[in-house]
């Protein structure tokens, strides 16, 4: 009983309960990093670790948080892991920090990460709190992935920096779709990607 | 009323966090900084041995991919000096290794206005000091080369660069911008190296001492020794590009500083090696 609740709080997620796909919560920052694997993933893992603390952390006080400033205190939690995980991504992986940029600073406002301290932490014990955190992280960086791959391989014909397709400006055959490093293509992509989702779970339809 | 949301417990709790929470913030931020102090440093050199294409021609491989001691050996050879850009002189009263421009360029007494240039780099004020950079091999002692940091305004953002000019002062040999903002693959292929390696060899100063060199619109005329091939689907970018170099290059930037230089490196006593 424990394991399977621990399988649905950590799986569901990914494709029944998608923050991104069925919520859609936290699609300015898969706009904004997903041009390309690495960001995306290195985004996605970041989201992970901050969601998967900051729902342990506030469900380890859960008990002691005033319900008047319940939001702030949260906001405080996830904010002071989030500039952590900056410190540290500038420390150790200071070319992906570059490119991220002030993107991993805005992971404090991304909606998921509040949703879920807010939504299952304050309700739930730590460690299928931290559980919940993982899997909703996942949730987001598999659709960020999946973003990415389309993305840098059209827009560049590369995956994670290694090229695939040989582009013309290199002296190679593909001519690079500009259009998929701009945002609006992660919008075209995202949405194909609910419509894809929603058409095998007719379930995840909201009645008109 | 349940005990936790009565008045004191609850700035109880706030100021508890709060200690907490910047204690963490704090220890982290303590801790990790000399790492990415070193991080920088090592970016900003590896930037410069590309803009020299010494990583390329001693190893074989572009900077970033050279180990960090490979960068130090080879940034032994890279000796930095500040120059007044209004007067051309080279200034000693400031220490050169703590020095920032940036920093300088936001202090009003450490900069100047920029008037109505022919070449709009986006900024209203730049620092008064700069800092040069020369390159000397250590078995001669002659300047190979000058680098230059240069930096003016793209579409999203400001591009931050070197650029290294060979030691008659007009010859590009290369260039690279390490801080930017522009669309990946379109404007960001400032970063492209098949894009940046066009800038070797090519003019900044036309007959009359003019800066001319710029990227074109399209792909640069073959005759044309001033010229780069234009960024496909970035025009802004381009042309910032073109008026960042122009500016640096004009007698705003390091012109009246390069023209001293010139002279210094002309009448020097001729020794050999030197072609």
């Amino acid at each position: 009983m424990a394991k399977s609740r621990v399988q649905t709080v950590l799986f569901g997620p990914v494709v029944d309960n998608n923050p991104i796909t069925l919520q859609i919560l936290g699609i300015c920052s898969a706009l904004a990093v997903s041009t390309s694997m690495k960001t995306a993933f290195v985004m996605g893992v970041s989201v992970m670790v901050v969601t998967a603390f900051s729902n342990a952390a506030v469900s380890a006080i859960r008990d002691y948080i005033p319900s008047s400033i319940r939001i702030i205190v949260q906001m405080v939690v996830i904010a002071s892991l989030v500039i952590v995980v900056d410190q540290i991504l500038k420390a150790y992986m200071f070319d992906i920090s570059k490119q991220l940029s002030v993107f991993v600073g805005l992971i404090i406002t991304n909606c998921i990460v509040m949703g879920r301290a807010e939504g299952f932490a304050m309700k739930n014990g730590v460690w299928i709190s931290f559980v919940d955190g993982i899997g909703n992280g996942l949730g987001y960086a598999l659709v960020l992935l999946f973003v990415g791959f389309f993305r840098e391989l059209f827009g560049n014909g590369s995956l994670f920096g290694i090229e695939i397709l040989p582009l013309d400006r290199n002296g190679g055959w593909y001519n690079p779709n500009g259009l998929m490093l701009l945002p609006p293509s992660a919008f075209f992509l995202i949405g194909m990607l609910i419509w894809a989702v929603r058409s095998f779970k007719p379930e995840q339809i909201e009645e008109a | 009323m349940q005990r936790r949301d009565t008045f004191w417990f609850t700035v109880g709790v706030a100021v508890v966090l709060c200690v907490v929470c910047s204690c963490a913030v704090s220890i982290a931020v303590v801790v990790l900084r000399p790492q990415q102090e070193m991080n920088k440093t090592l970016d900003r050199q590896r930037n410069i041995l590309d803009a020299t294409g010494l990583a390329l021609g001693e190893f074989g491989r572009p900077a970033g991919e050279l180990s960090s001691k490979e960068v130090a050996d080879l940034y032994g050879w890279i000796d930095e000096k500040l120059v007044d850009l209004q007067t051309g002189e080279y200034t000693t009263d400031i220490d050169v290794a703590a020095y920032d421009s940036k920093a300088a360029a936001k202090i009003e007494s450490q900069s100047v206005e920029i008037k109505n240039t022919e070449y709009n780099i986006g900024k209203l004020r730049r620092e008064k000091i700069a800092r040069v950079y020369f390159v000397k091999r250590p078995d001669s002692g002659k300047i190979q080369q000058i680098v230059l940091p240069v930096y003016g305004q793209g579409l999203w953002s400001t591009l931050y660069g070197y650029l290294a000019v060979k030691s008659d002062l007009s010859t590009v040999q290369g260039l690279t911008f390490y801080e930017h903002a522009e669309t990946p693959g379109l404007g960001g292929e400032v970063d492209n190296p098949a894009w940046k390696s066009q800038w070797e060899g090519r003019q900044i100063y036309g007959p009359d001492g003019e800066p001319k060199a710029e990227v074109f619109k399209g792909t640069a005329p073959k005759d044309n020794p001033y010229a780069v091939d234009g960024l496909s689907g970035a025009t802004i970018t381009s042309r910032g590009v073109t008026n960042l170099i122009r500016y640096w290059a004009s007698d705003d930037g390091y012109g009246i500083y390069l023209d001293k230089l010139k002279q210094e490196l002309t009448s020097e006593p001729k020794t050999s090696g030197e072609k």
